[in-house]
């Protein structure tokens, strides 16, 4: 009997084994002819690839990978000590997830050839035909694989400023799922009516330097959805305790910051003097912010705070985002000071008005950061900056500003409304929210068996 | 013997445990706790909600003396932590049934000291 079930497993060992070989052998022919298609494009193409600007490109992608885990930081420290690992693993596995998502279907559902103006056709999937040639409508001096990277990044770091709204709360299977659906079904479509060729948005002359629309209302507004569809956490708003580590979320908007050169300049998609002028703006913007929410603070709350300051200095890089690669130095502050105003509003009057549960403020940040950004576009945006972009308001030209507002509202009820409907299905599939048991005992040990802090050494 | 317990001003701590070295009294136990007491808490603001803050941070000491220890020891802490405020903290004193020193295995006076 034994011997004989031996010789099964035996065989069965030599069959996969030999399967195995076959599998190898026919994906390394696949991997020679890619190789070799590669480097035609790549002969195709050289003339045209501009060094300097791939070295930018690939570092800003870089810089915007690094704001991921800058982010985890930055809500995990505002969150409980029992939840501070559920909030770091969600946004790492999120860097996990959408990576692979936006190489096999999800680059080329955003920025493929055009279906209606609104989503990219599935011809790039696993990125076929994406490789060391540019791709002249999107970056004609760097290869279409840096672009794509480089948009990759977008897509991981923008479903996971979402989770700000239902830390402490959501199921980590389901929060799989949703992170998932969201990325491939409402930001695929908004980041390809934004910026891909025949984008219905883009046709329309919306200006969207970095993703005040795509990024910022986007997942602002879904947040918001988000909050509102799960409901308060228990004892909220009286029995949450305070942030349990401040100085990692100071270490992690310092990272959000510094990631941000990458996001907003690199945007220029070249090492330009509109990428230096970028991230000038981009600087001048955060300062300003952060400087005014101390301000508002010291004035209403009797002292500056060091929250209130990276709170501050995030949404004014929120609200210059759309901006920053069209406006001067006057502008930046303007935008971030009024980022800063409108949501210290929101985060503080709004929330407690009306009364939903938006744990790290998601919304109040980045929707509203977003949306001033995006509307202030509308009236800075200048062609003596970028002969690309178009002229605002104050240059005389209302219309830009009726199109970034078309923008704004396509996307706020896209975002918003898509989300609810992702959230119904998901729960239909699988329970969105924790027991009550689970969220009382904390997310790190109930959903993640893990503590992220010892007792004892 | 004796089993002094002392809560204390966080910022007191060194003078308490100079004035206790001083007395002789090396043996103690210290941690970090929060309590509340007549004084009140002070507010915290985050993103404009107050917390009201109810508890405060304060330190507690834990001796257990001899009885010839025990008005040395007291007298350290007075001297140490007393600043004429509210908020100076609390020393309680407790009849202390039997002590054994892990390493020997002696107990009472001896294990104590």
């Amino acid at each position: 009997m034994r011997a004989g079930r031996e010789a099964a497993i035996k065989k069965a060992f030599h069959l996969a084994l030999g399967a195995l070989f076959a599998a190898i052998a026919s994906s390394l022919a696949l991997a020679q002819d890619a190789a070799a298609a590669v480097a035609e494009d790549a002969a195709a193409a050289s003339p045209r690839v501009d060094t300097g600007d791939t070295a930018w490109v690939l570092q800003a992608a870089g810089l915007v990978m690094l704001m991921t885990p800058g982010l985890a930081f930055f809500y995990g420290g505002l969150v409980r000590r029992k939840n501070v690992l559920s909030v770091l693993m969600q946004c790492i596995i999120i860097l996990c997830i959408i990576s692979l998502q936006w190489v096999l279907f999800g680059y080329s559902l955003a920025f493929g050839p055009d279906v209606a103006g609104v989503i990219g056709n599935l011809k790039w999937a696993a990125l076929s035909g994406v490789g060391a040639a540019p791709n002249v409508d999107y970056a004609p001096t760097i290869p279409q694989n840096a672009f794509m990277i480089f948009q990759a990044m977008f897509a991981v770091i923008t479903p996971a400023l979402i989770l700000g709204a239902f830390a402490e709360r959501m199921r980590f299977g389901a929060f799989c799922l949703f992170s998932l659906m969201w990325a491939t079904l409402i930001y695929d479509p908004i980041c390809h009516s934004v910026w891909a060729s025949g984008g219905f948005l883009k046709t329309l002359g919306v200006l969207d330097f970095a993703g005040g629309t795509v990024v910022h209302i986007n997942a602002g507004l879904s947040a918001l959805a988000a909050a509102l569809f799960l409901g308060k956490r228990q004892g909220y708003p009286h029995a949450i305790s305070p942030p349990h580590n401040l100085p990692f979320a100071v270490l992690g908007a310092g990272l959000l910051w510094f990631g941000w050169f990458g996001f907003n300049a690199g945007s220029a998609l070249g090492a330009s003097g509109l990428a230096a002028s970028a991230f000038v703006a981009t600087n001048t913007a955060g300062a300003a912010a952060g400087l005014a929410w101390a301000a508002l603070d010291w004035r209403y709350n009797g002292k500056p705070t060091m929250f209130g300051v990276i709170t501050g200095a995030v949404a004014g890089l929120a609200a210059v985002t759309p901006a920053s690669g069209y406006i001067g130095v006057l502008p930046a502050i303007v935008i971030g000071v009024a980022a800063s105003v409108f949501c210290f509003l929101a985060a503080t009057i709004i929330k407690t008005r009306l009364g939903y549960d938006d744990s790290l403020d998601a919304f109040g940040v980045h929707g509203i950061g977003g949306i001033v950004g995006t509307l202030a576009t509308g009236i800075f945006a200048s062609k003596a900056i970028n002969a690309a972009g178009d002229n605002g308001l104050i240059y005389g030209n209302p219309r830009l500003m009726l199109v970034q507002l078309a923008a704004v509202t396509a996307t706020v009820l896209f975002a918003f409304f898509g989300t609810l409907f992702l959230m119904t299905v998901v729960n239909a599939v699988t329970r969105l929210r924790v027991t009550e048991h689970d969220e009382r005992v904390g997310l790190d040990l109930t959903q993640h068996r893990e503590a992220g802090y010892t007792l004892v050494d | 013997m004796e089993y002094v317990i002392a809560i204390i001003q966080p910022d007191r701590l060194d003078e308490v445990l100079d004035r206790l070295t001083k007395n002789e009294i090396h043996l103690v136990t210290v941690s970090s706790i929060m309590g509340r007491g007549r004084q009140k808490g002070i507010a915290e603001v985050y993103r404009s909600h107050k917390e009201a803050g109810s508890l405060l941070k304060k330190v507690k000491l834990e001796i257990a003396v001899n009885e010839a220890y025990v008005q040395p020891t007291i007298e350290a802490i007075l001297a140490g932590a007393r600043t004429g405020q509210i908020g100076d903290g609390k020393i309680f004193i407790l009849d202390l049934k039997e002590c054994v020193r892990i390493r020997t295995g002696e107990t009472g006076g001896m294990a104590i000291g």
